[in-house]
């Protein structure tokens, strides 16, 4: 009898010793409640679709999702839980972060919790410097912004330009890395608007109507995507401004593919620099899209969000699999440096020396094919590294 | 001449938006003076109805003025359910009883409606007829915001003349000016804040479902707009239909102005200014003498 107690414990103890090592808990921070519930959810789906289609890629491992609410572009909120996490849920990677204030703040936390830290969404590009534990697999602001203060020069052949940003870390991200090239190529910015917050959507029509007096060739705008990037379009259109001789622009936050339908007409003619959108022709995109509509219902549409956390996920599995389920933050990190994948918006790379992103950028102009509005891409530049830490500038040079 | 442009688009962009804060605050003023309610739940109404109106047009196939009807009808109607059910066990509550209430209302609305519609911006797309521009002869301006000052002017008319020449409105006015004296002249005080709220809630959900266009519709409504509401009825004094509708056009205009031409500090200063102005006159600018 005692015999077999003692048997039957070290199988026991065997078994959950064993069920231990396969699980990977990765402790995810996202706005699940509030004003950014829609864009945590774009994220959240982005993970679970890439789990869920990849089964066999993250055998024999298991990764279990530990997920908290941080409602709030605050800060605040993402930092408690970013520390309850790794304290109270002892995760062995983090990741998610919506809102760049919810990084800024999360920095030291994540730091000193040393665990391998990957951002979804969040895109300040000076974030990355904060912690020798961030890796981004979203974007930087100056990907988008610093390609298309090019383009706008150059492409779009304008000499004058008005900036309008949410007046928040990413907006005057935006507005600088704009200004910077736009500026070298010849541009002049004859005004900067900030447009209020990110905690609510304000009524554009003052702001917009600053910029439409001015007579700028093209007007920059950097707002959260989302409800912001909707109303933006909407006021863009009802004052005329396209009548009026002023070219939309800016990343392809205004663009968002889940608002883009609804804009409908209102849209057609305005021209993005951004990473992604579900217009994209390639086999990779094809199957995303596809999976996604399967899984979530046919009116429903990926995005650059869903696509961040899509491949933000595939990241933390090469990650598991290198690992072999034992994920150690130094190790992590070195399997993440150099890591390549074919992603639904192309080819993308952790760049070894900034642990940010390096991935295609596609400038696309809004149309309408066969009754819906299409993003059609105009033009491409290839493996786009972050500018800001390329050139060292201001806050990304390295200290 | 280019002067005047830009004035002109400043006032009428600006007037419109008052205009909504009009149509949305007026109903908050009127029940707080009737009975010192204290409604913070107000701007779920506005969105309720907001909610009923889009979903009327998008989903139902209505015109966007029967959706408004619809939404008025079917937002006073419920507000008259929870008038009954819930606020009048509190009328003679302390006002921190009356806050919690309303706000814990507040979070209830914001969840039913996240979770039967989820959390994203209802689109409200506006008849064709509304969309674009119109030449007003010296300036050419965005039609909806002229059809919208349009409508609260003409609802501005309708509720004074409803104010100052109906019995009800009479009431109305005795009770806000000295509600015992008007009880014990036997008007039925609980009655008429039941038809008040009624049409405070419904003309607040007009307001949703017209300011939509520059406002939004989400779950959080009710707790982003809910400041702006309370500083319209603040400085336009409670329970005074004149009052409100100076203060909201007031507070359009001069927030329009300010983001326009101080865009760095102006969506900030309209609190600073509501303060310096409560500061000065704490019973409002156009509310009568505190008693």
């Amino acid at each position: 009898m005692f015999k077999r107690i003692i048997a039957i414990t070290t199988v026991l103890a065997a078994t959950t010793t064993w069920a231990q090592a396969q699980e990977v808990k990765v402790g995810v921070n996202l706005p699940y409640t509030g004003i950014g519930a829609e864009f945590a959810q774009l994220v959240d789906r982005g993970m679970e679709l890439y789990l869920k289609v990849n089964a066999d890629k993250v055998q024999p491992y298991k990764i279990t999702l530990v997920k908290r609410d941080v409602k709030d572009p605050s800060g605040a909120n993402a930092k408690i839980a970013v520390q309850e996490l790794l304290t109270q849920d002892n995760v062995d990677i983090l990741a998610g972060w919506i809102y760049s204030p919810n990084a800024i703040a999360s920095a030291p936390i994540v730091t000193a919790g040393k665990k391998l830290a990957v951002i979804m969404n969040a895109g300040t590009a000076h974030i990355t410097t904060m912690s020798p534990y961030y890796v981004r697999t979203s974007f930087s602001m100056w990907h988008a912004g610093y390609a298309m203060g090019d383009a706008a020069a150059k492409t779009l052949n304008a000499k004058t330009a008005v900036v309008g940003y949410t007046d928040f870390p990413p907006g005057k991200d935006s507005l600088a890395a704009f200004k910077r090239s736009f500026e070298a190529n010849g541009g002049k910015v004859v005004d900067e608007i900030p447009m209020g917050g990110a905690g609510a959507v304000p009524d554009f029509t003052p702001f917009f109507q600053r910029a439409k007096d001015k007579k700028p060739d093209v007007f920059f705008v950097f707002v959260p995507a989302g409800d912001h990037a909707a109303a933006v379009v909407k006021t863009f259109a009802a004052l005329g401004m396209r009548e009026a001789g002023i070219k939309l622009i800016g990343p392809g936050d205004i663009t968002q593919d889940t608002k883009l339908q609804a804009m409908g007409g209102a849209a057609v003619g305005l021209i993005t620099m951004h990473h992604y959108h579900a217009d994209l022709d390639n086999p990779e995109n094809k199957r995303f899209v596809e999976a996604w509509k399967k899984e979530y219902g046919a009116t429903s549409t990926p995005d650059f969000m869903a696509v961040g956390g899509y491949d933000g996920m595939a990241a933390i599995v090469h990650v598991v699999q290198t690992l072999k389920g034992k994920v150690e933050a130094d190790k992590a990190l070195e399997a993440l440096k150099g890591w390549k994948f074919n992603s639904p918006r192309g080819p993308i790379m952790i760049d070894p020396v900034t642990r940010d992103i390096v991935m295609n950028e596609y400038l696309s102009e809004v149309t309408m094919k066969d009754g819906r509005v299409f993003q059609k891409t105009i033009g491409q530049i290839d493996a786009v590294k972050d500018a800001c830490k390329e050139q060292k500038i201001g806050p990304c040079a390295p200290k | 001449m280019i002067f005047g442009v830009d004035v002109a688009s400043m006032l009428l962009g600006g007037v419109a938006a008052g205009m909504v804060l009009f149509i949305v605050s007026v109903g908050l003023s009127l029940t707080m003076g009737l009975m010192g309610f204290v409604n913070l739940a107000h701007g779920g109404f506005a969105m309720l109805g907001g909610y009923v109106i889009v979903q009327a047009m998008n989903h139902w196939g209505m015109g966007f003025a029967v959706a408004l009807v619809l939404g008025f009808v079917i937002t006073a109607a419920v507000s008259v359910v929870l008038e009954r059910l819930l606020y009048s066990r509190l009328y003679r509550a302390a006002e921190l009883d009356q806050v919690l209430l309303t706000v814990g209302l507040v979070f209830v609305m914001i969840a039913s409606v996240t979770l039967l519609l989820g959390p994203e911006n209802q689109p409200l797309r506006l008849p064709l007829a509304l969309q674009g521009q119109i030449d007003l002869g010296i300036v050419k301006y965005r039609t909806y915001s002229i059809v919208l000052i349009a409508t609260g002017l003409l609802l501005a008319a309708g509720l004074w003349l409803a104010f100052e020449r109906t019995q009800i409105g009479a009431q109305i006015r005795a009770a806000v000016d000295n509600r015992r004296m008007a009880e014990s002249l036997g008007i039925n005080i609980a009655r008429l804040f039941t038809i008040t709220f009624a049409a405070g809630s419904g003309l607040a959900a007009l307001g949703g479902g017209l300011g939509a266009e520059f406002l939004g519709l989400d779950p959080q409504y009710p707790l982003k707009y809910l400041v702006y509401f309370l500083i319209v009825v603040a400085v336009g004094g409670l329970g005074r239909v004149t009052g409100v509708f100076y203060a909201a056009l007031l507070i359009g205009v001069l927030d329009f102005v300010l983001k326009k031409y101080l865009p760095q500090g102006g969506t900030a200063f309209i609190y600073g200014f509501t303060i310096l102005l409560l500061l000065w006159r704490p019973q409002g600018l156009f509310g009568g003498q505190a008693r």
